[in-house]
């Protein structure tokens, strides 16, 4: 066997392709498309990654596998249980490891002759310049609009194309942003959805296959951009609808009037996001109403007491069947019809699974007259927690 | 055939879990006005207090965005399709 090709660092750009490099891109390079001169292209770009989460997985292995020879990895967060359903770079073994190197161990062992390096650290407008700076296209891989909102503009300030993903339960939305012609995500959307108005993966799920179908796409973008071949979707937006399984295409166009890419542009530095999109620091949105509660231990506590408490469970059914206090199960979206079900004389204790829901239900119940109402802090997973471990959490 | 308009999967708890709904309108604010009418929980999640369309909301006919065309006054046709793309962004916020 050929002597094993070393990552090259910090070199001038490479010429020719070794013996092993020729076999491991056989497939690439018998293609009239490819040749030597485009896996050299590939070779020589480098490419950086914005999340290596669900869509960051498909994104890095196909990267990886195609012989990119820079690829930067950034992710602070560690792995988790329950991303292990559609994050497939990862194995039960690496819960609780950082993301960014578990990839990066992943991705290495696929390919060992690219360059890859993992940067463990939260993306923000103090280091998205520097960060970006060595990188000739970057790939939204987030799950979050101020971070969208931040590669965005970074990309425009520094001429760099976004190869844009982004998915939402069955749906996905796939585009090129940030090329000197075309639009950029502010384009798209120049302000993002307020806070709690578009729900997240944990309270909307995801089928997990979903991101890897979004990022394979956002994959073979950016291998059509390095290669320079083929249709990019550079002012087409790709909407990927998984369950009538269809593909359709909208126009996006520049707008001339954009802040950020536009002919008079007003945003010529980073800004601070997470104010821009109305959410506050790092801290995860708390509930979004204060309202009087009472924690799983307690709650405990009284029933074995003996106290005449109602349990309201406000999940959906499909919740409920997964574990339950033996509740009365009425799903919020339904509580403003059926709320002759509830007796106010009565002393309710609201529950959902974290306690956001019951949150809003017990909001909206204060408001509609009842004054014996209690919202379960933490819900049924703080009740798993601290009361009864054997209910399943999810 | 009249003008369908597709609901997008953050929106269909609003309108009943519908993925598109039709109605007969000359213009696409006609047809969102039957749209939000016949699913009341829906305007606030397509229109701010004004009445406005939200900005991080956008609406297409065909393959085309309003706003480069007569934003809500576009006329529309039978057979013409409104789709509303609300921004998305999955994982956490």
């Amino acid at each position: 066997m050929a002597t094993t090709t070393q990552p090259r660092t910090g070199m001038k750009p490479a010429t020719s392709l070794s013996n092993e490099e020729i076999l491991r891109y056989s497939r690439h390079l018998i293609m009239p498309e490819v040749g030597m001169e485009g896996q050299l292209k590939l070779k020589n770009a480098k490419v950086l990654l914005i999340g290596t989460g669900g869509l960051g997985a498909p994104l890095g292995l196909y990267l990886a596998a195609a012989g990119v020879g820079k690829l930067g990895l950034v992710d602070f967060d560690v792995v988790d249980f329950t991303n292990l359903q559609r994050q497939v770079t990862f194995g039960t073994t690496d819960v609780g490891k950082p993301k960014s190197e578990a990839a990066r161990a992943r991705l290495s062992n696929l390919n060992p002759a690219i360059e890859i390096i993992s940067f463990e650290t939260q993306l923000t407008s103090a280091n998205a310049l520097e960060l970006f700076k060595d990188f000739d296209i970057i790939v939204d891989g987030t799950d979050n609009f101020p971070t969208r909102y931040l590669v965005n503009d970074a990309c425009i300030l520094l001429g760099k194309p976004n190869v844009y993903g982004s998915i939402f339960r069955f749906e996905g939305q796939a585009t090129v942003f940030g090329m000197p012609d075309g639009p950029c995500y502010r384009c798209l959307y120049p302000e993002p959805p307020p806070p709690g108005l578009v729900p997240s993966c944990a309270e909307g799920g995801v089928l997990g296959v979903l991101p890897g179908i979004v990022g394979s796409i956002q994959a073979m973008e950016t291998i059509k951009l390095i290669l320079g071949r083929g249709d990019s979707l550079i002012g087409r937006l790709l909407l990927f609808d998984a369950l009538g399984m269809k593909f359709r295409e909208l126009k996006l166009r520049k707008n001339p009037n954009c802040p950020v890419c536009g002919t008079n542009r007003t945003i010529t530095k980073l800004i601070d996001y997470f104010e821009f999109c109305g959410v506050r620091g790092e801290e995860a949105p708390g509930p979004s109403v204060q309202v009087p509660e009472i924690t799983p231990r307690e709650l405990k506590a009284r029933l074995d007491r003996g106290d005449d408490l109602f349990i309201l469970d406000v999940r959906e059914p499909h919740e409920y069947q997964i574990c339950n206090l033996k509740g009365h199960l009425i799903p919020l979206g339904e509580l403003t019809r059926r709320v002759h079900e509830l007796d106010s004389s009565q002393e309710i204790v609201a529950h959902c699974r974290s306690g956001k829901r019951s949150a809003e239900a017990v909001d909206f119940l204060r408001k509609a007259g009842f004054r014996k109402i209690l919202n379960l802090k933490g819900g049924i997973l703080a009740w798993s927690d601290e009361v009864d471990p054997s209910v399943p959490k999810y | 055939m009249p003008v369908k308009v597709m609901i997008p999967s953050p929106l269909r708890p609003y309108a009943g879990k519908r993925d598109f709904a039709e109605f007969s309108a000359r213009t696409v604010g006609e047809a969102l006005g039957h749209l939000t009418t016949e699913f009341a929980e829906l305007r606030k999640h397509l229109f701010t207090e004004e009445g406005k369309l939200r900005s991080f909301v956008n609406v297409y006919v065909n393959d085309e965005d309003i706003r480069y065309l007569a934003k809500e006054d576009t006329p529309t046709k039978d057979g013409d399709t409104i789709s509303i793309i609300p921004s998305i962004a999955g994982g956490r916020i």
